[in-house]
């Protein structure tokens, strides 16, 4: 049977984009407010499996290629990798730095590697999650 | 500063990550992580060069003073259980490389194994308490997946009573953890160490500790050690190995810790239970390796007797019992090791599990007869193997201290080991063969070339024996003075 699924699929491609815009959100809010790489991972990974649930595996795909076991193991090589980053400028493992950097147009910002490290968490949760999902989906 | 000293665990968690991208290209999987486990033993051989030099070494994480942030410790007992793990695992892994096959290759074996390596050597290392419960939880993962990997029906419902227990006991882990932490109100273990011997180790502090002497006694298999069994006879023969060799021991290494740097202010109640417990641990599992039919239960109970014998030296408590623990403990990794790799090829080669179908098996390989045999003898103890002098040791602690029961437990021990070996060793070595020459398999050269290399480690331990001496004394010294641990990591400063 066809089901008919055009107010889903309507909302879900306008939804997505909230959700997205939101996760990012919550991923640079976790600097200085709750949020991080974990929860916005979390936030992001859940749009891509209400992607998966909307739309059929297939055509998501075709969108978005990516195996996201590696998606997860790339996540947990950026992780890893700023936590023996610091290992070569002769500082403690896991060190993280800051500092103010004046940027054309933009003007003074703040940036720091914790958010490298932070985007390998996400990445992490994301490609678990979806790995979850959808070995769950593939099982009949 | 010693960043070194994080090198064991990061390591093959990086390598591991990397092989996931080279899921396709075994052979360039089995160099790459054969290479990181060599580079892992070699660091650990500078680091315990390190401690002779230095004293005991930490790294305190992003710079964060202890008692206010995670560290790494690396003193002479925990280094050289890091040193020893990766050597048993570079070696399972030449025996992995001909044996398990290319369905398990591709199903990411070797980052798993990598990464098991890297929480038990994490485990080892750390010196806060909420880190070894990571340590030991990132361990565990890899476990659940190696133990499951295969996907046999007997495989999954071993694997789900393995996942079960093992999640209780972390549960009770964590619960321990709040109580320790809603107390002394620390996390990092010199700290606890001070802490306690400050307000004195009272009641409350005493049962906390008893709920981390069930913890570590259901992952060391001491006396709770039913699920043991069943659990290390359903994964492939390598993975049987690394499990029988390593995890039981990170149980063991943490009981240590707990036992002697934390709690060892009421030996009377913790000190006495454990050794009931090691006591009653030795019985049950005598009884277990006498009354086997098949060869994997003998080797699984031959495991739970080794774990009693081991904290029988905890319950003893001197400084040579300590020396003859660090001695045993590394043997028995080695031994254990080599012991289910040669059980799991007896398997391979006959397609029998029980003692009494297979006959005759050094007619057709007789040097993997006489593997066994060196084995054998180096479980029970007899010299110059690398057994001996951890039981003399041990027994001569037992000694001075008057505990009588506990040693006869321990060399009546020896004897059921050996009982309980020599019979596969005369029934399924000696005898009429019951394989013709032309059926029977030949071994793959890795396997051969593994038994080889563990067999001279067993010889090599108990021969020079003298030349780790130096370690295993500091080792034991650092143990029974928990003092010389607690200065270094709170009243040095870099």
């Amino acid at each position: 049977m066809k089901v008919n699924d055009v107010i889903l699929k309507t909302v879900v491609r306008m939804v997505v984009f909230i959700v997205l815009t939101f996760g990012m959100y919550l991923f640079f809010a976790g600097h200085n407010a709750p949020g991080g790489g974990f929860i916005g991972g979390l936030v992001l990974g859940s749009a891509i499996v209400l992607l998966y649930l909307t739309y059929d595996i297939e055509t998501v795909h075709k969108g978005m290629p990516f195996d996201f076991k590696k998606v997860a193991a790339l996540g947990v090589l950026l992780a890893t990798g700023t936590a023996i980053g610091s290992l070569f400028f002769d500082a403690p493992f896991l060190t993280q730095t800051d500092g103010y950097f004046t940027i054309p147009i933009l003007g003074e910002k703040h940036l720091s590697t914790v958010v490298l490290f932070e985007a390998g968490v996400a990445l992490t949760v994301i490609g678990t999650l979806v790995t979850i999902i959808l070995s769950i989906s593939e099982d009949e | 500063m010693n960043n070194i000293i994080v090198l064991p665990m990061i390591v093959p968690i990086i390598t591991a990550i990397f092989l996931v991208f080279l899921r396709d290209s075994i052979k360039l999987q089995r160099i790459i992580s054969l290479i990181t486990m060599v580079f892992v033993a070699v660091v650990s051989i500078v680091l315990l060069q390190l401690i002779q030099t230095e004293g005991i070494l930490r790294l305190d994480f992003s710079g964060w003073a202890p008692p206010f942030g995670i560290l790494f410790v690396a003193d002479s007992f925990a280094v050289l259980l890091v040193l020893t793990a990766s050597i048993v695992t570079a070696i399972c892994l030449i025996y992995a490389f001909s044996t398990i096959g290319p369905r398990h290759e591709r199903m990411f074996f070797y980052p798993f194994v990598l990464l098991l390596v890297a929480g038990v050597n994490g485990s080892f290392l750390t010196g806060d308490i909420f880190n070894l419960f990571v340590c030991f939880e990132v361990m565990l993962l890899a476990s659940f997946a190696l133990i499951a990997l295969g996907g046999e029906k007997f495989q999954l419902r071993e694997a789900l009573k393995y996942v079960l227990i093992n999640i209780v006991a972390s549960w009770m882990f964590l619960l321990a953890l709040a109580y320790l932490y809603g107390t002394l109100k620390t996390l990092n273990m010199a700290h606890i160490s001070q802490r306690v011997a400050e307000v004195g180790q009272e009641p409350i502090l005493t049962l906390v500790s008893l709920v981390f002497l069930i913890v570590f006694a259901l992952k060391a298999g001491l006396l709770l050690f039913f699920w043991l069994p069943g659990s290390y006879s359903v994964p492939p023969t390598v993975v049987q190995a690394l499990f029988a060799a390593l995890l039981t021991k990170v149980g063991i290494y943490a009981l240590f810790r707990t036992f002697t740097l934390m709690f060892p202010f009421d030996p009377e109640v913790t000190h006495t239970l454990i050794g009931i417990m090691a006591g009653l641990t030795i019985i049950a599992g005598c009884m277990g390796a006498l009354s086997g039919h098949d060869v994997r239960t003998i080797a699984t109970y031959n495991v739970v007797i080794g774990v009693g014998f081991i904290l029988l030296a905890l319950a003893i408590g001197t400084e040579e019992a300590m020396a003859g623990a660090v001695y045993y403990l590394i043997h028995d990794m080695i031994a254990k090791a080599l012991l289910f790799l040669i059980i799991g090829t007896m398997v391979f080669l006959t397609g029998e599990i029980v003692v009494k179908n297979m006959s005759g098996l050094i007619r057709n390989y007789p040097l993997f007869g006489w593997l066994y045999f060196i084995v054998m003898c180096a479980l029970v103890g007899i010299p110059p193997l690398s057994g001996f002098i951890g039981k003399v040791l041990i027994g001569q602690g037992a000694v001075e201290t008057g505990s009588y029961v506990l040693l006869a437990l321990g060399f009546g021990s020896s004897v059921i080991v050996l009982y309980s070996l020599l019979r596969i060793f005369l029934a399924s070595f000696f005898g009429e063969t019951s394989i013709s020459e032309d059926d029977k398999k030949p071994i793959p050269r890795g396997a051969m070339v593994s038994f080889m290399l563990f067999a001279l480690c067993i010889v090599g331990l108990g021969v020079g024996a003298e030349g780790i001496a130096v370690y295993v004394n500091d080792a034991a010294y650092t143990l029974v003075n928990p003092s010389v641990y607690v200065d270094a990591i709170l009243n040095a400063n870099e």
